[in-house]
């Protein structure tokens, strides 16, 4: 393969930053788990790019887990949204201001 | 360019345009659909890149289990089509002026820094290889990981079913779902604990 790796790096990096404008943009919460998931995504692909860079398997490694923890947060948050759906009625995260 | 230099550039552009889709449709659905592609093509960089187990783990896990557990929240609350208004332009310029000049900052630093310009050979950790480094150098890992498998399985059932019980005693819910409430927040609570099934297994 004859891909540098900094652009690689630049893919990833391109990806990380489009999910933290859906994270920090929208108001929707689904929309803000899907772009913690699209911010994972793009550290794994710069794990797997470094992995075959150093042909160290430790990169592959920390991917594994990556996607164990993503499956984790992902079933915890959606419930956690479900009920907080339950309790307000909406989706928008400024609606939950039961504290304030 | 080599064809595989090639196919490396055309998977990144469709990854990055079907993600840029994804986070602009105001439709949900639409949105999960366009992060499957993206998620297909992520699994294809994934085995250019010398990874074919974790290419395989990326389609069944992210664009499987996980985007089907967010199709089923989806489809299962219904979204009255909220008016999701964007903040005033006054607000997010400023962000949006620093964020881009992080980026661009970024992007001039890796192509700056020595050793990013290296190309990269073709290489492939094959399943079994992966798999006997993995079980040699991080067994206990695995084991914790496990764990925390449980325990989100533990957890996204009782956030489904102390909420069923406070319902059916009170019932002083605001809103009018009154038949698919208890079914609903019984049925949520077992989709995310399948997903964290599917993941262990």
């Amino acid at each position: 393969m004859i891909v540098p790796f900094g652009h690689v790096l630049m893919v990833a990096g391109i990806i990380f930053a489009l999910g933290v404008f859906c994270a920090v943009v929208r108001r929707n919460l689904i929309m803000i788990v899907l772009g913690i998931e699209i911010m994972l995504n793009a550290v794994s692909i710069a794990f797997v790019a470094a992995a075959l860079r150093w042909n160290n398997l430790e990169g592959q490694t920390f991917v594994l887990f990556i996607l164990a923890v993503a499956a984790t947060e992902v079933s915890v948050g959606l419930a956690i949204i479900v009920y907080a759906f339950r309790r307000t009625g909406s989706f928008d995260p400024s609606n939950f201001n039961l504290l304030r | 360019m080599t064809l595989y230099g090639f196919l490396f550039y055309l998977i990144s552009a469709v990854v990055i345009g079907a993600t840029a889709i994804a986070i602009t449709r105001r439709n949900l659905v639409h949105a999960v659909v366009y992060l499957i592609v993206s998620y297909f093509g992520t699994a294809m960089l994934f085995y250019l890149f010398g990874a074919p187990l974790l290419a395989a783990l990326e389609i069944i896990i992210y664009a499987g289990a996980i985007m089907v557990l967010f199709l089923f929240v989806v489809m299962m609350i219904r979204v009255e089509s909220p008016e999701e208004v964007m903040f005033p332009l006054s607000q997010w310029l400023p962000a949006a002026i620093f964020g881009l000049i992080y980026l661009g900052a970024a992007l001039v630093t890796i192509v700056e820094t020595p050793g990013t310009e290296v190309s990269l050979r073709m290489l492939t950790a094959t399943p079994r290889q992966f798999a006997l480094y993995v079980f040699e150098h991080h067994w206990f890992s695995i084991e914790v990981i496990s764990i925390l498998l449980l325990l989100a399985l533990i957890g996204a059932l009782n956030l489904g079913i102390r909420k069923g019980a406070r319902q059916g005693s009170s019932a002083h819910d605001a809103d009018a779902r009154t038949a698919g409430g208890p079914a609903g927040s019984i049925s949520t609570p077992r989709e995310a604990a399948s997903a964290a099934v599917e993941e262990e297994i």
